[in-house]
């Protein structure tokens, strides 16, 4: 379906190639998934497909990629819109109508279809995304997952062979997400379309792929085979692959299910030991930094947050979990004054945040938001750094050095666009952290992150609250909350449902457990290396289930 | 198929086609600009009035005619201020007097202040509410359609530029939210959110952002095939299109010849009718080699006749009075005359009032809380 014959890119402007000399072959009704770090060339991997790389971005493509037979430097995209349909990575930047009906008719209006056609896969593709109650709604009134599916449901209704997606599930919520998986899960399986996938988080994928291409970057060469033969390998894992590698199971388990099955003998191992404690107690551990009462936020009619009383002490890295929509960000938005309470209060250190103007507020509390570039202004690293420095009313060079903590390879001279997704976050995270607020509020920092970027900002996390911070941090990603939360809160609909450390709320509940304690239930375990530090991956070798004596 | 004439499902409800409403619009638009009756001209805001208030759906686009009245009065305001400092007077019947201010020789015609006369005033006055009324019609016709599905109804030599437009349209929201998130950044940062430097910082980020997102949307509109061509020349292509063009804009010259009163009415005519027959065959021309097709295109069925006939009818009663019995559409202000209401004309206004039932009702979607019958009214528990 998909050939791709020694394929080199090279972007204008660079001498060395993102990819070079890539040999695929993917087959009809294959479901691909593509891994690999920030700025590896994975997205242009995906772009090739469709010939938006070199029609569209420019750069030079040497080789041959071939899709249904019909070779990309002949079709532009336009002319490849009947094969192969590209959802890109923010669904409402490529939305063209405005309502949910008249988005999905816009690629066939476009191929010219006729317009009994165009009304039988409308209403097919309402059904088959589950989109049919949303028929006439505006677009701009959607949730991120209602959009997502949007998205895909507008490229589906022209019948492409090919489905290629990047990060479809990276702003969605747990169960959104699965919705999504699911439905392109059917699509592979009952339409037989191709579908390529780029994602970060693995462990919400890997279970679903027939093939992993990994793309190492730095034009090294791009491997592809089965889920076990690469998870095996790969320098990323999920945390059930991770826990399957330590234990030395054989085959290697990809999914909860299958890792349930190995684990026996290592549950029986963790009968009565209690996993590390993880809330830490720096001085002053106890003061509180922030308390809602009663908070009440609303937009017009709407209640977006509805009578929540939380606090967070100093050492505490709470992880604010919950649907898309249920009023995560608001909260951390009405910790900084940006939304004023409707009824109840939000106090700072005895302060209302919405009285804090300036460095005052900056020393109080600081806001990491969710597209952590907004924060940034300068035209390079260094000149954020020296505005940061004067907004915070610091010592000159205090917001570089913090910098050159959290990430010692950005230079002074780049424009703060040109850093990767990660390195833009961790250098917003340094503004922030210049007039060191107590407390520090995070909103979905994982979005978009490759893993070990993911790795160093839950360092720099932990890091933070020894130090004394108190750490809110909302996100959608469980693996991240079971490796630095010491709290977790989960709100819906505006309104806290659970409250309690990290093991009580999220070990039940299948939404929010991390994989590990999913395949070590009962057991409130959260991470590997929780369970390596605990037992040591030596006796967990020697008790795995290859060598066949499961000693309890 | 329907046949053209179709009534449709009498009361089932569905969206009229944009276009009509704009005819009915122009309609009494054109009614306003023939004449200067008060009486007349309040009663044309009436009826835009009522027809919009019982079939404005309840969306986002749909809430502007408020702000077309708030317009409009602000445009009498305007007018009669401008009599009153600048205006030349007219009649006898002084009201007050301003301190006038003598003006050199070569500004001859131009006064400011003197004496104020309620002959002058009531010109000013209807002059301006004639401005208004029309800018009022205007506002009835965007409340009425959306401005999205009306670009949609482009002839297809037009598609690419309504494709545009339409994500124009769909950006000014879009960059609403960037600002007020630029905005919120920058009270993160402990900076102003209001005056001249919070603008200058906040306008790079909102530009660079909607910059990329108008690449990114291109890229999708791109894989998507917005774009292809059958396999007709470049050179063809752009011949339709200048010949629409040219069809337009003589349409256009010839309407306002024959709407602005002191033109030659039979030059007029002929331009209107050449410039017609021009865009009709461009368009006719373009359909035939364009390979798009329309997603549920607005049917244009009996309800449409009758709103599109009922603008047109008051268009040409009007026209009809003002040039068989032009007494009625003027109002003599000097001396003041209580204004009379001409029977053509109202009959012609009576005519433009029935599209509130003509047409047909508003999806269910789309009606405002206020218009929904009892029975549709969630009960609470």
């Amino acid at each position: 379906m998909i050939r791709f014959d020694d394929v080199s890119i090279t972007y204008d402007g660079r001498t060395t190639p993102v990819l070079e000399h890539v040999d695929l072959h993917l087959r009809e009704g294959e479901l691909v998934l593509v891994v690999g770090r920030t700025g590896s060339g994975k997205s242009s991997l995906l772009q090739a497909i469709n010939g938006l790389v070199p029609h569209f971005t420019g750069g030079t493509l040497s080789g041959r990629v071939l899709v249904d037979g019909r070779d990309t430097r002949t079709h532009p995209p336009r002319e490849l819109a009947d094969v192969v349909g590209v959802v890109p990575q923010d669904p409402a930047s490529s939305f063209v109508a405005d309502t949910v009906e008249e988005e999905l008719a816009f690629g066939m209006e476009c191929l010219g279809l006729p317009n009994d056609v165009m009304r039988r896969r409308v209403e097919e593709t309402l059904d088959l995304l589950g989109l049919h109650e949303l028929r006439s709604r505006p677009l701009l009134t959607l949730s991120a997952g209602q959009q997502q599916r949007v998205a895909i449901g507008a490229v589906l209704a022209a019948h492409p062979r090919v489905l290629v997606l990047d990060e479809p599930t990276s702003a969605l919520d747990p169960s959104a997400a699965e919705e999504i998986l699911a439905a392109l899960q059917r699509l592979v399986h009952d339409l037989g379309i191709t579908v390529v996938m780029a994602e970060h988080r693995l462990e919400r994928v890997v279970q679903y792929a027939d093939r992993i291409i990994i793309v190492p970057g730095d034009a090294q060469p791009v491997a592809i085979g089965t889920p076990q033969e690469m998870m095996r390998l790969a320098p990323i894992a999920p945390p059930v692959v991770e826990l399957a590698r330590a234990a030395g199971w054989h085959p290697l388990p990809l999914t909860v299910r299958d890792a349930r099955r190995a684990a026996g003998p290592l549950r029986e191992l963790l009968v009565g030991q209690p996993p590390p404690l993880r809330a830490v107690a720096p001085d002053g551990a106890g003061e509180t930094l922030v308390q809602a009462t009663d908070l009440s936020v609303r937009y017009g009619t709407r209640w977006a947050l509805r009578g929540v009383s939380l606090s967070v002490g100093r050492g505490e890295v709470v992880a604010l979990m919950g649907r898309n929509g249920a009023g995560k960000s608001t909260l951390l938005n009405a910790m900084v004054g940006l939304r004023t309470a409707a009824s109840g209060s939000v106090m700072t250190h005895d302060h209302d945040p919405a009285s804090l103007k300036g460095s005052e507020l900056l020393q109080s509390v600081g806001l990491v938001p969710q597209q952590p570039g907004d924060l940034l202004e300068a035209t390079s690293v260094a000149d954020e750094c020296r505005a940061a420095d004067r907004d915070a009313s610091v010592t000159p060079g205090t917001t570089r050095a913090l910098l050159a903590l959290l990430a010692p390879e950005i230079l002074d001279g780049v424009h703060p666009r040109d850093l990767s997704e990660g390195q833009r976050l961790l250098l917003a995270l340094a503004v922030v952290l210049a007039p060191r607020p107590p407390l520090l509020l995070l909103d979905e920092p994982t979005r978009g992150l490759d893993y070990p970027t993911k790795l160093r900002l839950v360092d720099a996390l932990r890091d933070l609250a020894r130090g004394g911070h108190g750490i809110l941090l909302a996100t959608h990603d469980v693996e991240l909350a079971a490796e630095v939360a010491t709290r977790v809160i989960v709100l819906a609909d505006g309104e806290v449902v659970a409250d309690g450390p990290t093991a009580d709320v999220v070990v039940a509940s299948p939404m929010f457990a991390p994989q590990v304690a999913k395949v070590l239930a009962p057991f409130p375990w959260l991470t590997v290396s929780d369970v390596i530090t605990t037992i040591g991956p030596l006796i967990l070798r020697t008790h795995a289930p290859i060598s066949g004596d499961a000693v309890g | 198929m329907r046949p053209p004439l179709s009534v449709g499902a009498v009361g089932q409800p569905r969206w009229l086609h944009p276009g009509a409403w704009w005819v009915w619009a122009l309609g009494l638009a054109t009614a306003a600009s023939r004449t200067l009756n008060p009486l007349l001209l309040l009663v044309i805001i009436g009826v835009a009035a009522v027809v919009v208030s019982a079939r404005r759906p309840d969306a986002p686009w749909a809430r502007s005619f408020a702000f077309f009245v708030r317009l409009g009065i602000l445009i009498i305001v305007l007018r009669v201020l401008v009599q009153l400092v600048l205006g030349a007077a007219i009649g006898t019947t002084t009201l007050i007097s301003l301190p006038g201010i003598g003006l050199p020789d070569w500004m001859a015609g131009v006064r400011l202040g003197g004496p104020v006369t309620l002959e002058s005033l009531l010109m000013a006055l209807y002059d301006g509410l004639r401005l208004a009324t029309i800018i009022i019609c205007i506002g009835a016709a965007n409340s009425l359609a959306s401005p999205s599905r009306l670009l949609k109804s482009v002839p297809a030599a037009l598609y690419e530029i309504g494709v545009s437009v339409v994500v124009a349209l769909t950006f000014a929201p879009q960059l609403v939210a960037d600002v007020t998130r630029v905005q919120a950044a920058r009270h993160l940062r402990g900076r102003a959110t209001r005056g001249p430097r919070a603008i200058a910082g906040a306008a790079m980020p909102v530009l660079e952002g909607a910059l990329e997102r108008s690449v990114t949307l291109a890229a999708a509109m791109d894989s998507r095939g917005y774009g292809r061509r059958s396999d007709t020349s470049a050179r063809r292509r752009r011949a339709i299109a200048a010949v629409l063009l040219a069809g337009l804009v003589a349409a256009c010259i010839g309407t306002y010849g024959l709407v602005a009163a002191g033109s030659t009415a039979a030059l007029s005519g002929l331009m209107l009718l050449a410039g017609m027959s021009l865009s009709i065959g461009a368009i006719v021309w373009s359909a035939r080699t364009a390979i798009r097709t329309r997603y549920r295109p607005d049917p244009w069925w009996l309800p449409e006749w009758l709103v599109a006939g009922s603008g047109i009818a008051v268009a040409v009663c009007c026209i009809a009075t003002s040039w068989w019995f032009p007494a009625g559409m003027e109002t003599p202000f000097d001396p003041p005359t209580w204004p009379s209401l001409p029977l053509l004309a109202t009959l012609g206004l009576a005519i433009a009032l029935t599209p509130a039932i003509t047409a047909p009702p508003i999806p269910v979607p789309f009606v405002s809380a206020a218009m929904r019958a009892p029975d549709a009214v969630e009960v609470p528990a």
